[in-house]
């Protein structure tokens, strides 16, 4: 990166886009992240949040725009980007087999956490999130909510610059969530790092969000700060009705592809 | 809640070949910790899982050594046999691994461990340890049965040794070869069936159950394509002392687990789209 006067910005996509067959999933996206703010990506099921998530994480390839991630070109440093990243996809993801802090240590350990401090290091995560009692038990036996926690605590024990969170609070009861919310928050106020995050709850990002960017059809078609976007539509507006005047009615219709909905539905039934 | 977590890490250069390396093998490492700690609460598994070779040795081995319908020379038809029925218990284990994978990519773990810095290799090799790790331990106890059943077995420890070796290579080789397929098909139904086809040919278009000079023509030669026969060869001649070509069977089981470890990564990718 060129600009090395001043720090360059957490995430960066400049017309960002990919496609499915023939399905543009994204559709030139700009997006800028500062770093240290909490960042919401907003939109119906099939939105193109996800797609977007999976290539600023590198899972996907950018075949159209530029990502970087603190100034690297994601798709030509993937290995350097991913060292900055700390990942909770979509899916409930730690493994039943293991225990809370075997699933832990194993990303203590494939982040290069040194030997010495590791164990240490697994420790604060799983405490971070409240786990501690719990930890020596396998993680099958965890709630929905528990196991939400535990993969925060497998994406923070990296101590990463970026936790990017895909849906963190799908299927859980409204405790959980907030539960979940109230974690992000003190590690962010406590940390420093930059958060971003996809919800489709609007309450949830009027309420924890820095910033906003409401998706639709692959593309950003409002940004700015909750309070921005309710103020531009009128006196006594919520961020419901700006997500509204933005998709039309889609969100009743069209939203989300069998794949969507199927992988939300996995979600749930696992939460139970 | 006053403890920080540890400085973030800088923004780095990326590492020379000699720390990739050091980086390969420590994520080695890491995923066959992981996988053996997954093994430790899966021990009924591991036992049941050894049932059916046991019943090959048990009921097929101990019928057709009274038939003598398949010449083996001097050797009786059960020492004959019980390699064979051992390299294709670690085949029937390691040929359905691809599942697991399918599994971690719909759970979304294989999509969390693709996004740390880890090379892709490292994380097929964790996989193709594990269905070494399990095809050992069926190895143990098919050996413990024939040794009960009267099979004519080495003592010497570097042979076993050397068995043991031939055992993780052979399950590492067609462990990878159904990541491939999976990262191919992308479907665990698909997978099943595939996987189901081509088990049958494997093990009876190799030399596990009658020597290869028996079958025909056409048959001989796919036989020493397939790395199974090589397996069989190898632990054969280690096990019962039949003359084998032990320094071509390694170099074929290395070579063949290379390219399918290679060929398995460069697929991964595939699976988390």
């Amino acid at each position: 990166m060129s600009d090395t006067g001043s720090p360059p910005p957490a995430v960066r996509c400049t017309g960002l886009e990919h496609s499915f067959g023939t399905t543009k999933a994204v559709d030139g996206v700009d997006l800028e992240i500062a770093p240290g703010e909490v960042f919401g990506l907003l939109g119906p099921n099939g939105a193109g949040k996800t797609t977007t998530i999976r290539m600023i994480t590198t899972l996907l390839p950018i075949p159209a725009g530029e990502v970087s991630v603190f100034g690297l070109d994601v798709a030509r440093r993937k290995m350097a980007v991913r060292r900055l990243i700390g990942y909770v996809p979509q899916q409930l993801s730690a493994d039943g087999a293991l225990t809370g802090r075997e699933n832990v240590s194993l990303f203590a350990r494939l982040f290069d956490v040194p030997r010495a401090e590791r164990a240490e290091q697994v420790r604060r995560a799983i405490g971070l999130v409240g786990l501690l009692d719990d930890a020596d038990r396998p993680a099958g036996g965890y709630s929905g909510g528990m196991i939400r926690r535990l993969e925060l605590a497998q994406a923070l024990v990296s101590s990463p610059r970026l936790l990017i969170l895909d849906e963190p609070t799908i299927g859980l009861d409204p405790v959980a969530r907030s539960a979940v919310w109230e974690r992000i928050s003190e590690i962010r106020a406590e940390t420093g790092m930059t958060v971003l995050v996809t919800t489709h709850y609007m309450d949830e990002a009027e309420q924890y969000c820095d910033r906003v960017a409401l998706m639709h059809a692959g593309r950003i078609r409002a940004l700015g700060t909750p309070a921005e976007l309710e103020a531009g539509l009128g006196p006594d507006s919520t961020l419901d009705d700006v997500f509204r005047s933005v998709t039309g009615d889609a969100l009743a219709g069209e939203a989300g592809g069998m794949r969507d909905v199927r992988a939300t539905r996995r979600t749930a039934r696992r939460l139970g | 809640m006053s403890v920080p977590l540890a400085a973030p890490p800088a923004v780095s250069a990326d590492p020379g070949p000699l720390a990739q390396l050091r980086i390969l093998a420590s994520r080695v490492g890491a995923m066959c910790l992981i996988e053996l700690q997954k093994l430790r609460r899966d021990q009924t598994e591991l036992l049941t899982r050894a049932i059916q070779p046991a019943l090959w040795l048990l009921i097929f081995g101990e019928t057709f050594t009274r038939l003598r319908a398949i010449p083996t020379g001097s050797i009786p038809y059960l020492d004959y046999l019980a390699p064979g029925i051992l390299a294709q218990s670690a085949l029937f284990i390691a040929i359905f691994y691809g599942i697991q994978i399918i599994w971690e990519r719909d759970a979304g773990v294989l999509a969390k461990l693709l996004v740390t810095p880890t090379p892709r290799a490292a994380l097929v090799a964790g996989k193709a340890f594990a269905a070494g790790v399990r095809a050992l331990v069926q190895a143990l106890m098919v050996l413990i049965l024939s040794a009960i059943l009267g099979v004519g077995l080495t003592a010497n420890p570097l042979r076993l040794l050397a068995m043991a070796v031939v055992v993780v290579l052979g399950s590492a080789f067609f462990c990878c070869l159904s990541i491939v397929i999976a990262g191919v098909v992308l479907s665990r139904e698909r997978l099943m069936g595939i996987g189901q086809a081509i088990t049958m040919p494997l093990f009876f278009g190799s030399n596990a159950l009658y020597p290869v000079n028996l079958m025909p023509g056409w048959l001989k030669v796919l036989s020493h394509a397939n790395p199974l026969s090589y397996q069989v060869d190898a632990l054969r001649g280690l096990l019962i002392g039949t003359p084998a070509n032990l320094g071509l069977d390694f170099g074929v089981l290395v070579g063949a687990s290379a390219i399918a470890i290679g060929v398995a990564s460069a697929l991964l990718g595939r699976l988390a789209r």
